[in-house]
């Protein structure tokens, strides 16, 4: 048998160095992240009882709970889905229907593209600058425009790409048919990318519901239960960026809890938008 | 004179229905420019809230060293450098482990276990940055501060030159820090966006390179690498535009302090730090548009980076025929 040359036995060797490093690198990497998720089912369970949901948010070193901040958060987040969808669909309908090959189409889906990673805390001054100043206070409707601002991007982006996906033969059928285009958009391309549709709601929902920068100056929060959009309004994100930075035990550990919370909600969303998805291949 | 003159009536279904249409187009295209609305907003309104501070600081601000609120003299430099040596600083962590990471999911992984594993790092790229942010301020940084840093100190410290860098009292928190935190942020982002563009190479090339007898890395190196160069630069340059403007995760552990260090160690700022530590307390008048005009920074920033990132993609897409 021929022994290999040395230029072979070199390149095998070189190929089992980098295969080395590649397979070290997806370990370490796995490894850091189930720590943190270790981590925060850890500190996140040992902090979580009953008083976490039926009591507001306490005073330094005594009992209580996150309540307010989770009603909070729940309204703000609503709020924000509300404002942001009807705009993310229409506007996603526009760039793959009415306006799919136009000029204007094509500088709109890259500033969407642009929009859906500016940083979120800048998106928080916008709003400050806009719905806060001139208003004078803070409040829970300013926090849920700015969230309502990340809920488009990612809605549009998703509609518009679900909608693509939709073939071409069925606008036609339908249009052969004599319905009119928006007749044709509302019973066919909008059913047919239905499940998409849902899904990318879905993910802006798991977006949105940590996102504290944008809260910080809109929202602010608030240590009384409270249901007034017009007024500051506590949310989950920003009550864990406040307590955990307190050298309070107790508020520290209401911080972990809130963070688990967070986390088993935004890991349950995306779970289910694929499911979502998955469920709409399938049909 | 014809019957085709005649409108037909309101009721008629068909006219309902061609107005409808009309409609349902302006209102769509209304929601369309929404996005085009708010960027522009965005720029106005920044540049509005930061006029005060380019007015009096002139072009002097992005250069100068001190920030003082007491004095109400500002200057950007701090938070700019340390905005972007974490950023680069995570990417130069975050790129290389990304890279290997699809690598190893595309080339190495047991077949059973790519999906599984594959949909593990997307979900943990959707993790909210607080959450990072909280770990690395009770786990990470007292674990810097304990063992890492005075490990760092005893050994790379003491080389000359790159010394600097590492030296000082362990404070646990400080820029390498919050460059790790990113780092571990924006890993999950880099690692299943590379996995995606290299499954775009087209199989057959690869498969030729494996029948010519390359081995793995050769095939890597040759073919999927060149082949998606443009494509990863972009993504890249996306996955750094999230690090510039991360706020929570680097806020928590990145000390706050308006100064310029020279070693990795010791606390810093971000400019988005500064603003979420700042703004809510600063006075209106200077210091508060100060921070705006740190904001504005940062927004130009970002664009600048997000768009290059998006002619790139785009031009992938289009190479393939999208």
């Amino acid at each position: 048998m021929l022994s290999p040359s040395p230029r072979l036995r070199r390149r095998k060797a070189l190929n089992a160095v980098m295969m080395l490093l590649a397979t070290a690198s997806a370990a370490l990497g796995l490894i850091v992240l189930a720590l943190i998720l270790g981590d925060l089912c850890w500190q996140g369970l040992s902090a979580l009882n009953a008083h976490v949901l039926s009591q507001d948010t306490p005073g330094p070193m005594s009992e209580g709970g996150l309540r307010n901040a989770i009603v909070g958060s729940f309204l703000l987040s609503g709020l924000a889905v509300l404002i942001g969808t009807p705009i993310g669909l229409f506007a996603g309908t526009y760039l793959s229907e009415y306006g799919r090959y136009s000029k204007l189409a094509q500088v709109l889906r890259f500033l969407n593209d642009i929009l859906l990673s500016v940083p979120s805390i800048i998106v928080g001054l916008f709003v400050y600058q806009v719905l806060v100043r001139p208003v004078g206070h803070f409040s829970g409707l300013a926090g849920a425009v700015a969230l309502a601002i990340l809920v488009v991007p990612t809605v549009v982006r998703t509609t518009e790409n679900m909608l693509r996906l939709v073939p071409d033969q069925l606008r036609e059928a339908a249009l052969a048919m004599g319905a009119p285009r928006w007749h044709m958009i509302r019973r066919v391309i909008w059913k047919a990318a239905l499940s998409g549709i849902v899904t990318g709601v879905l993910l802006a929902i798991a977006r949105i519901s940590g996102e504290t920068a944008p809260l910080l100056f809109t929202a602010l929060s608030n240590s009384f239960f409270s249901l007034d959009m017009t007024r500051p309004m506590a949310s989950l994100p920003i009550t864990i960026y406040q307590f955990a930075l307190s050298p309070y035990e107790n508020w520290q550990a209401l911080a972990w809890a809130g963070a688990f919370l967070i986390t088993l909600t935004v890991l349950a969303i995306s779970v289910l938008a694929r499911a979502v998805t998955a469920k709409g291949d399938r049909a | 004179m014809t019957a085709i003159d005649i409108p037909p009536p309101l009721s008629d279904p068909r006219a309902r229905a061609l107005r409808a249409d009309r409609i349902a187009h302006g209102v769509s295209l209304g929601a369309a420019l929404v996005v085009l609305l708010v960027l522009i907003g965005v720029t106005l309104s920044l540049a509005a809230g930061a006029w005060p501070a380019f007015r009096d600081l002139g072009p002097g601000f992005l250069t100068a060293k001190v920030w003082n609120p007491v004095t109400d003299r500002y200057g950007a430099f701090t938070a700019i450098y340390g905005t972007v040596i974490t950023s680069v600083l995570a990417m130069l962590i975050a790129v290389p482990m990304g890279l290997g990471i699809a690598l190893f999911l595309t080339e190495l992984c047991p077949r059973p276990l790519r999906r599984p594993i594959g949909i593990a790092i997307e979900l943990l790229a959707g993790i909210p940055s607080i959450i990072y942010g909280i770990w690395g301020l009770f786990v990470l940084a007292p674990l810097m501060q304990h063992t890492v840093q005075p490990l760092l100190i005893a050994t790379l410290g003491n080389i000359p030159g790159i010394g600097a860098l590492f030296a000082g009292p362990p404070y646990g928190i400080g820029l390498l820090t919050a460059a790790l935190i990113l780092a571990m942020m924006v890993l999950p982002f880099v690692a299943s966006l590379t996995r995606d563009i290299f499954l775009t190479t087209p199989p057959m090339l690869r498969e030729a390179a494996y029948g010519m007898g390359m081995t793995t890395w050769e095939v890597t190196r040759h073919i999927t690498l060149p082949k998606s160069a443009t494509a990863l630069v972009g993504g890249m340059m996306l996955a750094l535009g999230r690090a510039l403007g991360e706020t929570m995760a680097v806020t928590f552990v990145i000390g706050n302090a308006h100064r310029m260090p020279a070693s990795l160690l010791q606390p810093g700022t971000t400019i988005s730090a500064a603003i979420a530590n700042e703004f809510n307390e600063a006075s209106a008048g200077a210091y508060s548009s100060a921070l705006i005009a740190l904001g504005f920074v940062l927004f130009v920033l970002t664009f600048l980076v997000l768009a290059a990132a998006q002619l790139m993609l785009r031009r992938l897409a289009r190479r393939n025929g999208r």
